[in-house]
């Protein structure tokens, strides 16, 4: 289907988010949608599915044009949409998933739903039971499943708004050739991403948008710089790597054992030193998140111990408030679920988390608080302003900008989840200034290039097995994406550098 | 359409013409004349000095109630075992005058001893449903409501049991305390006393400055609208329910006290009144926002009192006050939805 945006424009409050975009993507075509935070790609991406209404501009499908009030609006008219963070979902069976949406019918005919599912499903290769549960899927298997309801619903328009953050590298490759088969079929697919590299990989065209406008297009081949210049207005350098010198040991982690829903962890041995910085690398699931959360507390181990700090205060069994009180900080991935209170302003944030004493709030030193760290965490957004009105990178930022001065110990899953490149390279110059003060750092991430330029020492999960630490020079990413796939382990311990 | 303050007020005063319309269908298919009877009412509730004191009776423990649900449902809460707390606190202030009553104590002494008592015996049992619901997983509601049952039944076994008449128990109540014990009212056969005013008026003050200006009611905000996030953000969560459980609690157990020192200078088998769903109607009506109160409870008041002559004088139910208190309860949450469905409010962004 030929999609054509013609001077959309959306205004919120007083941010412009869209201003007079036009684009105009091809049937059988993979259309990039790039540019920095808060430029305006989630919001032109709802108004084409309907999710927004733009306040003036036109939408023409085919040459025709077509008003879209509500996502059901646009997927009757083939319109599908893929969110960036992927929508709660109720513990229901896949096959209820997948038929709910469709219209028509009271009494939904699950036999013939069965086959057809399952003949979409071998199409694409795509390995889901429709018996099992939803809340059983990977990220990328409930993207998996998402596309192929709306493949089901009639969608000829696909959109993707940031699909490869939260999925590793194997996923992102499948998820790559199913987005080429289904061009080749003749489908329209828009693509949002931050990550250049996909774009240039995946992408028959390039938009940029900048400040709500669209500053740029560009074809194959692709030239990274050129694109890095219209979604920055300059040149952006990485910083060399830096590794630190440890210092004090921060964490010991003394063969523990952690029972999760799906998974069992055994006799994970681990120290963490002061300045360090450890990756925890595996595909989504595989028990890293299991890991983390127990070294803030949050889960309680089955076997071995946790101790902080050089004393090896023994904090097994502890609570997270206790875990907090000496200085670890825990940064979850699910921003709006775990680690922001929709409905507060960024002000009462940072009061919140700064944990200060007294009886009454004092509003200047709250304001004064919430200006600084909005200044130095760059949040496009007032002290007034609630963390859900932020954008997707926005969000994040806030997260970070949570984060105590002093800490001992950051634990962080996917510390760049939805930034853009700018953003990334200044939030990891943030942490590593807290390295050069001392703390460690413990991160998850799914893009294996960040967890090779940032870590200094590598864990791998995978399906709950856990390889010793690994120095990350001597990694690669062809490696590290073989160990996460489960390959290669027979090698691992001689090579093994002892914590 | 964008939502912006002055459609919200639009909304909030449809929602009050079509309770007013509904209430008026009700009447007409009672046979009855409307505007009359809501001429009764406004007389019945504002018609005289007697009638206005009166009206400020009810509104003292309702509005005790509602400031302390403002707390309760701040955290995310549906205290509905308040009917209890209220009658747990009466409870306890009996006790305690019945107790020192004749100890030699001077009569204010004994009073407000009467009242800590009704504070605490209020605030124990919401801490129970507290307790339930911390450590027993028990749904709030579902404990609550378990144990308004058992204070009622608790209420009755008293009066009918260890301090019944003497010779004849009786719904009635307890024998009436010494007019010594009784709160100071502003003239000898009005039930209205001036204290218990101040105190009402003293609550919503504290619980609005409490919710809007200090740390421990933004804690009790963010627990309220992401529990998990502000346990990790550093607030202990089960602790903050705990304390707006206990402090509803305690404000229950004020009106509790008030109900027996000042308006029936004993326990009665009804001694909450039913302020207790009142009040949570209430706040449910005001959105939650302490600042609207006081003027609302004072509305819900002068409808139960103004609708007490209607029996009399038009032959009507005087539960008319309740159809319209429901009506209106039910019409403004109606609004709210419908306000969020058409007025566009902006979603959750990514
Ligand atoms: N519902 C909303 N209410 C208020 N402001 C909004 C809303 N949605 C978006 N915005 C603002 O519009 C601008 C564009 O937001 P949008 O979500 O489209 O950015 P984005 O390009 O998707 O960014 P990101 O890469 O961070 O996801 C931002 O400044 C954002 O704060
Ligand atoms: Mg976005």
């Amino acid at each position: 289907m030929l999609v054509e945006l013609r001077d959309i424009d959306k205004t919120f409050g007083k941010v412009r988010a869209n201003a007079a975009i036009s684009l105009r993507i091809p049937p059988a075509s993979i259309q990039g949608v790039l540019g920095e935070n808060g430029a305006g790609k989630s919001t032109l991406m709802k108004i084409l599915s309907g999710f927004y209404t733009p306040d003036s501009g036109e939408i023409l499908l085919d040459g025709k044009a077509v008003q879209i009030h509500s996502p059901a609006d646009a997927i009757r008219h083939g319109i599908g949409m893929l969110h960036q963070d992927p929508l709660d979902f109720p513990p229901m069976k896949i096959l209820d998933d997948f038929i709910l949406g469709r219209q028509g019918g009271l009494f939904p005919n699950h036999r013939a739903a069965s086959r057809e599912f399952r003949e979409l499903a071998g199409q694409f290769g795509f390995a889901l039971d429709p018996e099992a549960y939803v809340d059983s899927l990977t990220v990328g298997e409930r993207q998996q499943l998402e596309i192929l309801r709306l493949l089901w619903l009639g969608a000829r328009v696909l959109i993707f708004d940031e699909p490869t953050t939260g999925i590793s590298l194997p996923q992102k490759v499948k998820l790559f050739d199913t987005l080429k088969k289904l061009a080749a079929e003749g489908m329209t697919i828009l693509f949002v991403s931050h990550k250049l590299e996909d774009v240039e990989s995946l992408c028959t065209s390039a938009a940029v948008l900048r400040q709500g406008e669209l500053v740029g297009a560009a074809e194959p081949p692709f030239d990274t710089r050129l694109l890095v210049e219209m979604m920055f207005g300059k040149e952006l350098p990485l910083a060399p790597k830096k590794t630190a010198v440890p210092g004090g040991k921060i964490l010991s982690v003394k063969s523990v054992s952690i029972e999760g829903v799906r998974l069992q962890i055994r006799g994970v041995d681990l120290d963490v030193r002061s300045g360090e910085v450890i990756g925890l690398a595996g595909m989504e699931g595989s028990g890293q998140s299991l890991f983390l959360g127990a070294c803030a507390g949050l889960t309680q181990p089955v076997g071995g111990s946790f101790c902080l700090d050089e004393d090896e205060r023994d904090m097994t069994g502890r609570s997270h408030l206790e875990f907090k009180k000496r200085g670890v900080a825990y940064l979850p991935a699910a921003r709006l679920e775990q680690g922001l209170v929709p409905g507060l302003t960024l002000t009462e944030h940072f009061v919140l988390s700064e944990g200060l004493g007294g009886l009454f709030v004092d509003r200047k030193k709250a304001e004064a608080l919430a200006k600084e760290r909005i200044s130095t965490f760059n949040i496009k957004g007032t002290p007034e302003s609630v963390v859900e009105a932020l954008s997707g990178g926005n969000q994040q930022r806030a997260l970070l900008a949570l984060m105590r001065p002093r800490l001992t110990l950051i634990l962080v899953e996917h510390p760049t989840r939805g930034l853009d490149i700018e953003s990334t390279i200044y939030i990891w110059s943030k942490l590593k200034e807290r390295c050069e003060q001392g703390t460690a750092i413990v991160f998850i991430s799914s893009d294996l290039d960040e967890i090779l330029q940032y870590s200094d020492r590598v864990l791998v999960f995978f399906a709950g097995q856990v390889s010793p630490p690994l120095r990350a020079e001597s990694l690669s990413v062809e490696r590290l994406g073989a160990l996460i796939g489960g390959k290669d382990w027979e090698n691992l311990p001689k090579e093994a550098v002892n914590a | 359409m964008r939502d912006t303050p002055s459609r919200r007020v639009l909304f909030q005063v449809g929602a009050v013409v079509l309770a007013l319309l509904v209430t008026t269908v009700v009447l007409i298919a009672a046979k009855a004349p409307p505007l009359a009877a809501f001429a009764n009412i406004v007389q019945g509730a504002f018609g005289s000095w007697d009638v206005t004191s009166n009206v400020l009776v009810a509104w003292v423990p309702l509005l005790l109630v509602t400031s302390g649900l403002l707390l309760t449902f701040t955290v995310g809460l549906w205290n509905i075992g308040i009917e209890g707390q209220i009658i747990l606190g009466g409870i306890f202030a009996t006790w305690a005058l019945r107790v020192y009553g004749s100890s030699g104590m001077s009569p204010t002494v004994v009073l407000i001893l009467a009242f800590v008592a009704g504070m605490v015996g209020g605030s124990l049992w919401a801490m129970l449903a507290g307790a339930l619901k911390t450590f027993g997983g028990v749904n709030e509601i579902f404990g609550g409501l378990g144990l308004n049952f058992v204070a009622t039944a608790l209420n009755i076994w008293l009066i009918f049991g260890p301090w019944k008449r003497p010779g004849v128990a009786s719904m009635s109540g307890t024998l009436p305390f010494d007019q010594r014990l009784w709160m100071p009212t502003v003239t000898p056969q009005s039930m209205l006393s001036v204290p218990t005013v101040i105190i009402a008026v003293a609550a919503i003050a504290i619980v609005y400055l409490m919710i809007q200006g200090t740390y421990f009611g933004l804690r009790l905000k963010a627990v309220g609208k992401n529990a998990k996030a502000a346990y990790i953000l550093g607030i202990p969560t089960w602790q903050h329910m705990m304390a707006s459980f206990a402090l509803c609690g305690l404000f229950a157990g004020v009106a509790g006290a008030v109900q027996v020192t000042a308006v029936y200078h004993r326990l009665i088998p009804s001694i909450s009144s039913g302020y207790g769903y009142l009040g949570l109607m209430v706040a449910m009506l005001i959105n939650y926002k302490a600042a609207f109160a006081a003027p609302v409870a004072l509305f819900f008041a002068a409808l139960n009192v103004g609708s007490i002559q209607l029996p009399i004088v038009l032959r009507l139910d005087s539960s008319l006050a309740g159809v319209l208190q429901g009506t209106l309860v039910l019409f403004v949450l109606l609004g709210h939805g419908v306000r969020q469905r058409v007025l566009k409010k902006p979603q959750v962004v990514s």
